[in-house]
């Protein structure tokens, strides 16, 4: 009975996983087809459905605790689940933000070809699916290679940023529209910073162990 | 169809003068299992008891109120006829000692006099076992003795015995707080499997079982129903404090 339970609430959060990801990868499809319909969808049709599934899930959760009383595996599991909601939905507003950004630049003449976006959104959105793809096959190897892969991304993060102030100083006409390019690599960034709590809780429901903020270095 | 299986009208319940369930209403939909839960001596089971009538059994009972069962009032209804539509399983285990699993099943038809085919026993036994998720435990020794089965599979051949006659409500007494886990857990299985054909209503303490099979909850204190409810809202989000402090072991 209880395994059934787990197995709803699992595709449930699967379901909003493949959401948040359509929602990134739209709002930067958006963004280099200039498709503002698109960009449009992202705020207004698939923004209330994350926010409705959040609620869902937690209301789910909620149940599964006070109903199946759940302990060890299946405890960390409907904790994690709980958690992973929650980073979900915050990827579904960080995918508002870059629409809204997006929104603006595509009415505007580019400041610069996009080559660094589109990587770390494709670098972003893989990160984002492996850790769901960890959490379905309770895969920690892969896990772990999430996390690793942070890195990439900041790095894309902080040239994005050096090159754009190079245009920013050159020609301060190009501020505004600069700013906007910031701020969605700075949402980018923040979209693989929370695939990796995912998978940090990935293996902390595998394993039971701990490995954010380098926990298990100081134990061991 | 009535919208509900059973209406429960104002019912107080009691032993020589003094009342055990007070003014008790509750409606019970079609094939969802209800569970009843409360500290002891709270009423649960002098209130299910009397659905099928058997609370009148007990010298100096009394009752009043009314019991609608599929629009029919119980209490114009024999009580025989009315147990055949209602059937009890208890807290303990009761077979009758003297007769093999064959019989045992088809006992609700023996004792009524009801005369049926050897095919149609046969059909009639193996359906109800297979309800019951005993046959293939049994089906090699259907002609031994009921007592000879363990604890938890005599507790489902008590369930198959109240399948045979078909009934509309199987009323549950605590049936399983004197088997070991696992024969606990099936007994559990088995109330959500039987919920698909008739409407279960379960007493219980156990605040987790409740949890576990019940669609909805009743929660009874001092002989009266306090809440009725979802069992998922009651059991995150309960109306009355008294469930609360239940719910949270802080009494009963």
């Amino acid at each position: 009975m209880i395994e059934q339970k787990m197995d709803e609430l699992k595709k449930k959060l699967i379901e909003e996983a493949s959401l948040a990801e359509r929602m990134v990868s739209d709002s930067i499809k958006g963004l280099l087809d200039k498709d503002d319909k698109a960009l449009d969808e992202v705020v207004s049709e698939l923004e209330p459905r994350m926010n409705d599934l959040e609620i869902e899930i937690d209301e789910l959760c909620t149940n599964f605790i006070a109903l199946y009383e759940p302990r060890a595996g299946a405890l960390r599991t409907v904790l994690m689940i709980l958690k992973m909601n929650n980073d979900l939905e915050r990827i579904g507003d960080l995918a508002v933000n870059i629409s809204t950004s997006s929104k603006y630049l595509i009415q505007h003449p580019q400041v610069k070809p996009l080559i660094d976006i589109p990587k770390m959104a494709d670098e972003a959105t893989k990160m984002l699916r492996d850790s769901i793809d960890a959490f379905i096959n309770s895969n920690t190897q892969l896990a772990h290679e999430v996390c690793e892969r942070d890195e990439i991304v900041d790095n894309l993060r902080d040239q994005i940023l050096r090159e754009l102030i190079t245009y920013m100083t050159a020609d301060p006409s190009t501020i505004e529209r600069s700013i906007h390019l910031i701020k969605i690599s700075r949402n980018l960034e923040r979209v693989a910073d929370l695939s990796t709590n995912i998978a940090e809780d990935v293996i902390f429901m595998v394993e039971g162990r701990i490995i954010k903020h380098h926990k298990d270095e100081k134990q061991a | 169809m009535e919208k509900y299986v059973l209406k429960v009208i104002d019912l107080s319940a009691g032993y020589s003068g003094n009342w055990v369930v007070k003014n008790v209403s509750m409606d019970v939909p079609h094939n969802k299992a209800i569970a009843i839960m409360g500290p002891s001596g709270c009423g649960k089971s002098t209130f299910i008891r009397c659905i099928n009538r058997m609370h009148e059994v007990v010298p100096g009972a009394s009752v009043k109120g009314k019991i609608l069962l599929e629009g029919e009032d119980i209490f114009e209804m024999h009580p025989v006829k009315l147990r055949r539509r209602v059937g009890m399983v208890f807290q303990r285990p009761n077979p009758f000692p003297t007769m093999n699993i064959y019989d045992n099943v088809l006992a609700g038809y023996i004792l009524n006099g009801i005369k049926l085919k050897k095919e149609e026993k046969d059909r009639i036994v193996e359906q109800s076992l297979k309800n019951a998720f005993l046959w293939d435990e049994v089906k090699a020794s259907l002609y031994k003795k009921g007592t000879f089965l363990s604890g938890g599979q005599q507790q489902r051949l008590c369930i198959a015995r109240s399948l045979a006659m078909n009934p509309n409500i199987l009323l549950l007494d605590e049936p399983t707080s004197a088997l070991d886990p696992k024969a606990q857990a099936m007994i559990e299985e088995l109330i959500t499997e039987l919920k698909k054909t008739v409407t279960i209503i379960l007493v219980t303490h156990n605040r987790a079982q409740a949890a576990r099979v019940s669609d909805y909850t009743a929660f009874m204190f001092l002989g009266e129903i306090i809440e009725f409810d979802d069992t998922a809202k009651m059991f995150t989000a309960p109306k009355d404090k008294r469930t609360e402090e239940y719910l949270t072991g802080k009494f009963g």
